[in-house]
């Protein structure tokens, strides 16, 4: 029982974490109706981001407050990373809109792999290890030999979490922006007639997913200490994943699927196989598709003769 | 039984999506060798009987029977229901229960063929190459299911020239000869409707559905289509089932008419009595019944 | 954008305002990755390291690309676009006429031709690296040509079949001591076996979910050989797995080797070069059949699918069966590929059948321009050589010091390119599609008029 609920406290940390990547998955399926497969790929960059920030917040400018490091990191690395994907928009997608479909597809998976390979070239191909950035713990039960914890860091991710959904929350559902994304999402066209500027829609939405993607980065930063060059494709197809499984295009959906996708890995590693559990996301994935392509929460997709 | 004549048989079709009911308890028949008109307002379910009859749409409950060949062999009708049994083929005819098939085997064995509303060509094919896929089945046998054709065997290039001529014949009845080797896409919008047409009948079928054959054509244009449906319906004793809004293609060509409005069928006979029923007057100007008089007297009619 | 861009002509400030804007995002954009740098110090710590002049670099060539672009090619592009559109030369067509017979004429005496201007032993590398490895990629994009470019399903994990071809060639071969000549169709059917089990409960996607679950399922195949280690011997591999042989001759040194059976002194090249016309004869086999296909009713109900599936229902085309068959002929010609692969590097692990690999198949497919089976040549040869040349640009050394390894940037540009072709044609190389058959003439179809298929 105690390590069922330890591996439950585990899993929706990590479920977390995928859930705010696959919301940026499901805000451009939806906009736009292209799986950005660099996404996973803006997610390593930003863990990067945060990686540097870190080192210059403490080593260079010796912030020795953990609060003010982990704060200072987490606005760098949404800024920057928010830039990133505001351009990836506009040079790779933007040109190819309302073009044939496979371009943008391929354009993505070109990016992809270019962003990975920058970071290869530009930081090295080694795994870059930090120090915990914030250790303690609370133990919640100690029966017998095994304690039951929720590291601080653990509350720090869930706390980042609700936090950013309410806040993201607000933005779609009472901003005029959230108004016009919305609009963007059933027909572009009609919305550009009634004056949305849809170029600009799209590209907030871009930068809104990165901004998430650049927290998520940055939680996983803290929570495993460690990140390299080919940490974006196996979590961005998770949480791609999370996405597909909450149902594409629903936020709740990306949030509890992404929470599912969490739960799912961490216990098929502790019970089955840790060798396979990347294996068991992507037969979930296969699995969701194939009987489930709606997902949780979205529409059926009916066929029109 | 039916009469003798019937090709196909609707009996009590519901089609319900979710709690929609889009067909309510619709039955009618289609004379062999007759033009038989779906008409309705919009929104009366003439599209979903269609989809309903050439299976892409399952039934939620109803009989669709078809029939080709010697007439006894409806007889043989509720044997084959009990059966559970998709149809059976005798060597003087076949009779197909249409609501258990697969669209593809509905074109393919009980040789139903339909037109869609909004034009389904293959747009970066040929004219030529159109009607060549419309014949796949018959190609696909002479290729040896592809086999034969790869290793270039002479039995499929006649299948091949055989089906050319077809095309060729069918092309040139409908006028379409010299577009033969354009890009379907790059035809004009009457052609493309023709076209559809021609690449159904490539198909030999028994019965024709078209779903707004004339819808977007020009008076001359329409005029011309009802010409060619008329000739194919008498040189092939060919059924054909047709929805169409364009009242002067429905009273010139149809031997009978179907009304649906709501999902329920309001009349059906002969284009004259269609014509002058109250019901179906109210469903087109959309008045009670009581007020039927007077807006025909305000209309002239 | 420059308002001269519209016009055509120069505008001297709206460029340097563009070029200013290029400059503060290209600042923002490398600043935190190119201008720091983490290393890892004699104490395994993370320092953090500098390069200004690097990154300053960067930031000005940006900008200052941004800014002769915004003066001189944009208003060029724009006065290009305004000039009529002049007809295709007549001496194009007389190159198209002749590219093919011309093309496989080179590409059969492209040893000869090699041996000829690098000699022999300059032109092992030539003909293995280059040769054999871009007809490999060639014989896979047409083998995916069937399945994206003529019948429109959209397949992100074609690796797949490529790797079982390679392990069951490996396996089979290491286990009962087959040979080649039998493997070969053995692993082309065990392929299409896999092609017809993974394609049937993927049937009814469309779009971009069968892409993903094509990918998911090429990657579940990957891990299950890293983690399969009995079988496999996981990330280690298979080794020392036997060559093909000329015939039954082996290409050892030994007595009954082919060079002393044929009285030659002993040379790798010999190998090299058989491996080089057996690739070529397994593409051209590729190319003979899926050109041959599409005349055919299942390559005309492939390309019908393609363009409108339901059309084609109502046609009485099964589409299942029409789809696997597809699925089938493709993951047979990935087979075929396979073990060749295994059979010419002797070694094989799961790191040669990577998401990468797919991508890159897929995007010489795309490139080339769906269902063009030249454009897939072309494509092959524009990525694959053209990576592979970055091994042979030395100079640069010269330029950036001796520590500089242009290899290092293969992926990159690669990415780099993929995302700059598809803007320069989204369409491909070659979009326009040629008819099966015609009655008079045959028309060319532009590419505005081919769907994509939604699979």
């Amino acid at each position: 029982m105690e390590y069922f609920v330890q591996q439950l406290i585990n899993g929706i940390t990590l479920g977390s974490i995928y859930g705010l990547i696959a919301i940026g998955y499901t805000m451009v399926f939806g906009i736009i109706g292209m799986v950005n497969f660099a996404h996973g790929d803006v997610f390593m960059v930003s863990a990067f981001i945060a990686l540097i920030a870190y080192l210059i917040v403490t080593a260079w400018l010796g912030i020795a407050s953990v609060a003010l490091d982990l704060i200072a990191v987490l606005i760098v690395a949404m800024a920057f990373t928010s830039l990133v994907n505001w351009v990836i928009e506009r040079v790779a997608y933007r040109p190819l809109r309302g073009s044939f479909r496979l371009a943008p597809l391929i354009s993505a998976i070109g990016m992809s792999i270019f962003l990975s390979n920058f970071v290869q070239v530009s930081q090295g191909p080694r795994n870059k290890s930090i120090p915990p950035m914030v250790q303690g713990e609370f133990v919640l039960s100690k029966t017998h030999d095994f304690p039951v914890t929720l590291s601080y860091k653990q509350l720090i991710i869930w706390g980042i979490t609700a936090l950013l959904l309410l806040a993201f929350w607000y933005l779609v559902a009472k901003t005029s922006l959230g108004r016009a994304q919305r609009a963007c999402e059933q027909d572009r066209k009609m919305a550009a007639l009634l004056g949305v500027d849809v170029d600009r829609t799209i590209s907030m939405t871009f930068v809104i997913a990165a901004a998430l993607a650049a927290v998520a980065g940055t939680m996983y930063l803290m929570y495993y200490g460690v990140v390299t060059f080919s940490d974006g494709f196996v979590p961005g197809v998770k949480a791609f994943t999370a996405a597909v499984l909450g149902g594409i295009g629903s936020l709740p959906g990306a949030v509890v699927g992404g929470i599912l996708i969490g739960l799912i890995e961490t216990f098929w590693s502790a019970y089955f196989s840790i060798d396979y559990k990347d294996v068991a996301a992507f037969s979930v994935l296969a699995i969701t598709l194939i009987f489930l392509p709606q997902g949780l929460f979205g529409r059926p997709d009916v066929e029109k003769v | 039984m039916a009469a003798d004549d019937t090709v196909l048989r609707v009996e009590h079709l519901t089609m319900r999506f979710g709690g929609l009911v889009a067909i309510n308890d619709l039955s009618f028949e289609v004379e062999r060798g007759t033009i038989t008109a779906l008409i309705g307002p919009n929104g009366a379910g003439k599209t979903t009987v269609f989809n309903c009859i050439t299976g892409f749409y399952k039934p939620t409950e109803g009989r669709i029977a078809l029939h080709r060949g010697d007439a006894t062999v409806w007889h043989a009708l509720d044997a084959l229901t009990d059966s559970g049994k998709r149809g059976i083929v005798r060597p003087d005819g076949a009779l197909f229960l249409l609501e258990r098939m697969p669209d593809h085997l509905v074109a393919q064995q009980a040789r139903v063929a339909r037109t869609f509303q909004n034009i389904r060509l293959f747009p970066g094919m040929t004219v030529l190459e159109n009607l060549l896929v419309a014949q796949h089945n018959a190609l696909m046998v002479a290729s040896g299911y592809t086999l034969l054709g790869v290793l270039g065997f002479p039995s499929y290039a006649a299948a091949e020239r055989a089906a050319l001529d077809k095309a060729r014949g069918w092309l040139d009845r409908f006028g379409l000869l010299a577009r033969a080797d354009d890009p379907a896409g790059d035809l004009p919008y009457g052609a493309q409707r023709r076209l559809e047409v021609v690449r159904a009948m490539c198909t030999e079928p028994v019965l024709l559905c078209l779903d707004e054959p004339a819808a977007g054509l020009n008076p001359r244009e329409s005029a011309e289509l009802n010409d060619l449906l008329l000739g194919i319906r008498d040189d092939h004793s060919l059924s054909i089932l047709l929805i169409e809004h364009d009242m002067s293609v429905v009273m010139g060509i149809s031997d009978s008419v179907v009304v649906l409005d709501y999902g329920v069928k309001i009349a059906d006979g002969t284009p004259e009595t269609v014509r002058n029923d109250q019901k179906v007057i109210a469903a087109y100007l959309g008045v009670a019944d009581e007020d039927v008089a007077k807006v025909e007297a305000a209309v002239g009619l | 954008m420059a308002a001269g861009a519209h016009t055509g002509r120069v505008d001297m400030a709206g460029a340097l305002r563009s070029a200013g804007f290029t400059g503060v995002v290209a600042f923002g954009l490398f600043l935190p990755l190119i201008a720091f740098k983490t290393d890892v110090d004699g104490s395994n710590q993370l320092v953090l390291t500098t390069r200004w002049p690097l990154f300053l670099a960067l930031v000005a060539v940006c900008s200052a690309s941004r800014f002769f672009y915004a003066l001189l090619v944009g208003p060029w592009l724009a006065r290009r676009a305004l000039r009529p559109a002049r007809p295709r030369p007549a001496w194009r067509n007389t190159i198209a006429n002749w590219l093919v017979p011309c093309g496989i004429g080179f590409l059969v005496l492209y040893p000869a031709i090699v041996f000829f201007t690098a000699g022999f032993s300059g032109g092992q590398k030539w003909i293995d690296n280059l040769g054999v490895q871009i007809l490999i990629y060639v014989m896979l994009g047409w083998g995916l040509n069937i399945v994206v470019g003529l019948a429109g399903l959209l397949d992100l994990g074609y690796v797949a079949f490529y790797a079982v071809g390679a392990y069951s060639y490996a396996l089979l071969a290491k286990t009962f001591g087959l040979s080649f000549w039998l493997l070969l169709p053995l692993a082309g059917i065990l392929s299409s076996f896999w092609g017809v089990l993974l394609g049937f409960p993927v049937l009814r996607l469309r779009g971009d979910y069968l892409a993903i679950v094509t990918l998911a399922f090429g990657e579940i195949i990957r891990l299950i050989l890293i983690n399969w280690v009995a079988l496999t011997n996981g990330y280690a591999g298979i080794i020392s797995i036997p060559r093909p042989t000329f015939f039954g001759i082996p290409f050892t040194a030994g007595d009954d080797g082919f060079a002393a059976v044929f009285g030659l002194p002993f040379s790798p090249l010999y190998r090299i070069t058989f491996l080089y016309y057996l690739i070529l004869a397994l593409a051209l086999i590729t190319c003979f059949v899926t050109v041959r296909l599409r005349r055919l009713p299942i390559g005309r109900a492939w390309e019908a699918l393609r363009e409108d599936e339901i059309a084609c229902r109502s046609l009485g085309i099964n589409t299942t069966n029409t789809k696997l068959t597809a699925f089938a002929l493709g993951a047979m010609f990935a087979g075929f590929a396979g073990s060749f692969f295994a059979a010419r590097e002797a070694f094989i692990s799961p790191e040669s059948f990577t998401f990468i690999e797919s991508a890159t198949i897929l995007s010489i497919v795309v490139l080339g321009g769906m269902g063009s089976q030249i454009g897939v040549v072309i494509a092959a040869i524009v990525m694959i050589g053209g990576t592979e040349l970055l091994r042979e640009l030395d100079f640069l050394k010269d330029v950036f010091g001796p520590t500089f390894d242009p290899t290092q940037y293969r992926m990159l540009l690669f990415g780099f390119a993929l995302v700059a072709i598809m803007i320069w044609r989204p369409r491909g190389l070659i979009a326009t599609r040629e008819p099966s058959v015609f009655l008079k003439e045959r028309k060319t179809i532009s590419a505005e008029m081919v769907k994509e298929g939604r699979g």
